[in-house]
């Protein structure tokens, strides 16, 4: 039987493409995730200050009042059993302070949470599945997976609009240059915004653990200018292309196989929701949500055993023939 | 006045030698606070030992991008098995052991209220810990999926009903909990009990030693806080035998709702489980500062109010599932609250040293230990607690620091503080100081080089629970780092184990007082006879000892 290596690390950078991989939560290029730096900010200065007053003055307390050789050892020192102005001075400030911060973050969690934000461009519906992300476009009756597609935002006048669901357990949407956590919760819809500021891929994670494959639970979303992003859609929307008659023996293999009762292919008899949707598979970056960078050498590992890259995936082991696995191959990098 | 009668007499030794099984029987059969206590403590410290060691593979794996120790599913067992270790087998018996050892000594007392129920506390305890293990040879059930649990040591719904958990995993988990959770129950209402009815004669609650009063407060925190998870749990069970749907989501039930269930016990749960240190360090502090506790009635006010507040902030573990503003404003300023009454211990446990004669025994420099590390970790928890920070923060490995820098920067701190302390009491020698410096440099070097970096991957996008990562997204060298301290850390537990059985086999013995002490376990012998006090002692001040050492100048004059 046919064994292609697996020689690729895995999540690895997506060559040719710019992506945001440090994803550093004090580098933040869209207005949620800037706002809530204002408030980290802000937060961390307040707590350096206590931070170093008082663990200066612990400093002082140990070296200053050590035994020291020469002290007599049978002298206590004098019994102080407390001192009611200063235990009032020393609670009097932390009130002050605490109330500072709490009337900083009551102002900006309203300021972030009902803020109106910028004018929506797209709306997009994120349902979360075990270990991959699907993606729909209900003004556009697209469905598609893992690698969200936005308008870049760059003078932050629009927004991607997310509404987030999930299939079976809860997982989380954290892109933590565009915006914090919002969790996908069964039989739940929550919502958030983003507007990226420079086109590229945000890189992120599911943050909320979700079973054996949350690590390899990737987010990509890229953002490219509205003519970009409107060129991507109307090619997303397409069926898929059967004119190739060349391939209608692979096409026949494919369909012929279990594949279709888990893909969707528009425009065939794959009509599976259970897993990812393939009608454009080659238009994506990556494989198994973010796991392999997509090329023909990762689609066949994964394709022969998706188990290899990502262990415990919903994705069977399909066990195909050599032959049978080469027709596949080539049909799905046809699926452009 | 009358004279202050001290049972100082030293009691008659245990007649002969006992057989093993003799000995073995005495043990099992023990109604004995201080043997139950100590049973409770050796058991922590087994389950300590083997949930550090799986911290250890996992630090390992973690190591380097890529790594390639364990796999996703035995890596997924090993965070859930350590979690729910740590808190529910290590963090819980340690209070009950330490309540059970020395609350009857501090107050006069010659045993707990209700020895039978201490002794069903402990085996119940460890029966739930021994189901939580059996998972990783039962918990594959008659189809053979599943082993130890693999849910988190939160177990989130839906992740824990039948559809995403097949096999007995998370049955074990339930089952494990819930019954060991009986056992906490069960000796907080003792510690309870004992404390209202069992002080000696001239104790009232104004001279309790600080260490019982919080005690008190925790054992009152653990019934009120314990039931909603045992409800939980059976709701859990009933959902996975019964088809009751309380979690599951897929036939109408609430994710969310186990989340409010699971966290209005779990915040509080991580103050029952920090007081003991609380506990420790106001009792430890003074005697090495050889000055009394700073501000006593304010010291317990905090921990009143502490205990208080941590019934209303639970939800703060929970801004990410999408509340209103409005909530997310309540339990932001709630938890901010819980700031105050802290500094206050921070700062009257800073006042009691200063002024003082600092002697830095092995129990002393875990204190101070604890005093920084506790402070970084109560102002990483206010940064937690702004929500929009927090939405960047939650779930990341800044949460893993944080919650690490409380719960082994300031509970393991505090209890090894506890253990150089009381060791000479509860087994009659002294530990090692040398061997007990050796442990706590390597200790606190390697906790901070462990968890201090973590901060930085969590602020760099590295979110908690993943069994591996590529390479190039900025947490290489935070990782790495942090594996190097974990070997610094067990180099230090080693030197402590070492000095555990070197001293209780040929160490130096111990005098009945060897640290010139104030309260009353040190009053009678070490180790104390199975009666405690041979005479019941009679009290007038908080430190009954100080008064019979200076009686030129005794506190009750002050009082
Ligand atoms: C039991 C249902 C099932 C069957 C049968 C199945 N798959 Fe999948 N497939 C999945 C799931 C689930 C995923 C998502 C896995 C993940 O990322 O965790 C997936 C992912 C993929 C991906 C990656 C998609 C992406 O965008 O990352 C490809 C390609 C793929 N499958 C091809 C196939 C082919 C070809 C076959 C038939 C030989 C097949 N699958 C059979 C369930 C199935
Ligand atoms: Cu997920
Ligand atoms: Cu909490």
């Amino acid at each position: 039987m046919f064994e292609p290596a697996l020689s690729v690390l895995l999540q690895t950078q997506v060559p040719n493409v710019h992506e945001f991989r440090i994803t550093n939560i004090f580098k933040p290029l869209a207005s949620p995730a800037a706002a809530e730096r204002t408030a980290a900010y802000l937060v961390l200065a307040i707590t350096a200050v206590i931070f170093v007053v008082v663990a200066g003055l612990i400093c002082y307390t140990i070296v200053r009042f050590r035994r020291r050789p020469g002290d007599n050892e049978l002298q206590e020192p004098p019994q102080v059993y407390g001192s009611n102005q200063i235990e009032a001075a020393w609670t009097v400030i932390p009130i002050l302070i605490v109330f500072v911060l709490i009337g900083v973050s009551a102002r900006v969690i309203a300021a972030i949470q009902n803020a109106s934000p910028p004018p929506q461009s797209v709306k997009i519906l994120l349902v979360g599945h075990q270990w991959w992300w699907e993606v729909r476009y209900p003004d556009y009756g697209l469905v598609t997976a893992n690698e969200i597609h936005v308008p870049v935002s760059s003078d932050g006048k629009h927004a991607t609009y997310l509404q987030l669901t999930s299939a079976d357990v809860i997982h989380s949407f954290w892109v933590p240059q565009l915006a914090g956590k919002t969790d996908l919760i069964p039989n739940r819809i929550n919502y958030t915004w983003i507007d990226p500021r420079q086109p590229g891929v945000y890189v992120g994670n599911c943050a909320e653990y979700c079973g054996t494959q949350h690590a390899n639970m990737l987010l990509r979303v890229i953002a490219e200018s509205s003519e970009e992003f409107n060129a991507w859609m109307s090619a997303q929307r397409k069926p898929a292309n059967n004119s190739d008659t060349q391939l209608s023996a692979a096409q026949t293999v494919f369909g012929s196989l279990s594949c279709v009762n888990c893909h969707m292919i528009r425009g065939t008899s794959a009509i599976g929701a259970f897993g990812p949707d393939l009608t454009h598979l080659m238009s994506r970056q990556t494989l198994g949500a973010g796991v392999l960078v997509n090329n023909t050498e990762n689609l066949r590992a994964w394709v022969n055993d998706p188990q290899i890259p990502k262990p415990g995936c919903l994705m069977p082991s399909m066990k195909l023939t050599g032959p049978e696995l080469n027709q596949v191959i080539s049909y799905l990098q046809s699926l452009k | 006045m009358a004279a202050i009668d001290y049972p100082l007499q030293r009691p008659k030794a245990e007649p002969g030698e006992f057989s093993f099984s003799e000995t073995l029987y005495k043990w099992v059969a023990t109604v004995d606070h201080k043997r139950l206590g100590l049973m409770y403590v050796a058991s922590a410290l087994i389950f300590l030992i083997v949930a550090g060691i799986m911290a250890t593979v996992m630090r390992v794996q973690l190591m380097f991008p890529n790594g390639h120790v364990v796999g996703p599913d035995t890596f997924n067992r090993l965070f859930t098995m350590h979690g729910t270790s740590m808190v529910f087998l290590v963090g819980m018996p340690m209070v009950a052991g330490f309540a059970n050892y020395l609350v009857p000594l501090m107050i006069g007392a010659r045993d707990m209220a209700f020895p039978r129920l201490n002794s069903f506390g402990f085996w119940i305890f460890l029966l739930g810990g021994l189901l939580l293990y059996y998972s990783y040879l039962g918990g594959g059930g008659l189809s053979g999926d599943g082993s130890a649990p693999d849910v988190g040591w939160f177990a989130y719904a839906p992740l824990t009903e039948r559809g995403f958990s097949r096999g007995h995993s998370s049955d074990y988990w339930a089952l494990g909990v819930l019954v060991s959770g009986f056992g906490s129950i069960a000796s907080a209402i003792n510690v309870i009990a004992t404390t209202f009815c069992m002080r000696c004669p001239g104790m009232t609650l104004k001279r309790m030693p600080m260490f019982v009063w919080v005690m008190l407060i925790d054992s009152w925190l653990i019934v009120v806080a314990l039931p909603p998870l045992s409800a939980a749990q059976v709701m859990l069970l009933l959902d996975r035998y019964l088809g009751a749907n309380f979690f599951n989501t897929q036939n109408g039930g609430s994710a969310v709702l186990w989340q409010h269930y699971f966290w209005i016990f779990g915040h509080p749960e991580v103050y029952i489980l920090i007081f003991p240190a609380f506990a420790i360090l106001s009792e430890v502090i003074p005697i090495f500062s050889r000055k009394p506790l700073f501000g006593r009635p304010a010291m317990v006010a905090a921990v009143v109010a502490i205990g208080f507040i941590s019934l209303g902030v639970w939800a703060h573990h929970m801004f990410a599932v999408g509340m209103t503003s409005w909530s997310n404003t309540f339990f932001a300023a709630s938890s901010m609250l819980v700031g105050i009454p802290t500094g206050i211990k921070i700062f009257n446990w800073t006042a009691t040293m200063y002024g003082g004669r600092l002697r830095f025994t092995t129990a002393l420099l875990f204190c101070c230990g604890f005093l920084f590390q506790f402070l970084l970790a109560g102002l990483t928890g206010i940064m937690l607690a702004v929500a929009p920070f927090d939405w960047q923060l939650h779930d990341s490995y800044f949460v893993v620091a944080h919650f690490h820098f409380t719960l082994v920067g300031g509970l393991v701190f505090g209890l090894f503080a506890g253990m150089y302390y009381w060791f000479p009491k509860a087994i009659g020698k002294m530990l090692d100081e040398t061997l007990g410096k050796w442990h706590f440099w390597l200790f606190c070097i390697g906790f901070n080089l462990t968890f201090i970096p973590l901060h930085f991957a969590g602020m760099l996008g590295m979110p908690r629970r993943i069994y591996t990562y590529a390479p190039g997204r900025g947490w290489e060298l935070w990782n790495f780092v942090a594996t190097i301290g974990v070997f610094f850390q067990i180099a230090g537990i080693l030197f402590f184990i070492y000095n555990v059985l070197r001293s209780t086999l040929r160490g130096q013995p111990a005098t009945d007082d060897p640290w010139d002490g104030w309260t009353l376990e040190w009053a009678t012998s070490s180790p104390p006879p199975e009666y405690n006090f041979e005479k019941l002692p009679v009290v007038r001040s908080s430190r009954p000892l100080w008064d019979l050492k200076h009686p030129q100048d005794p506190d009750w004059k002050w009082e």
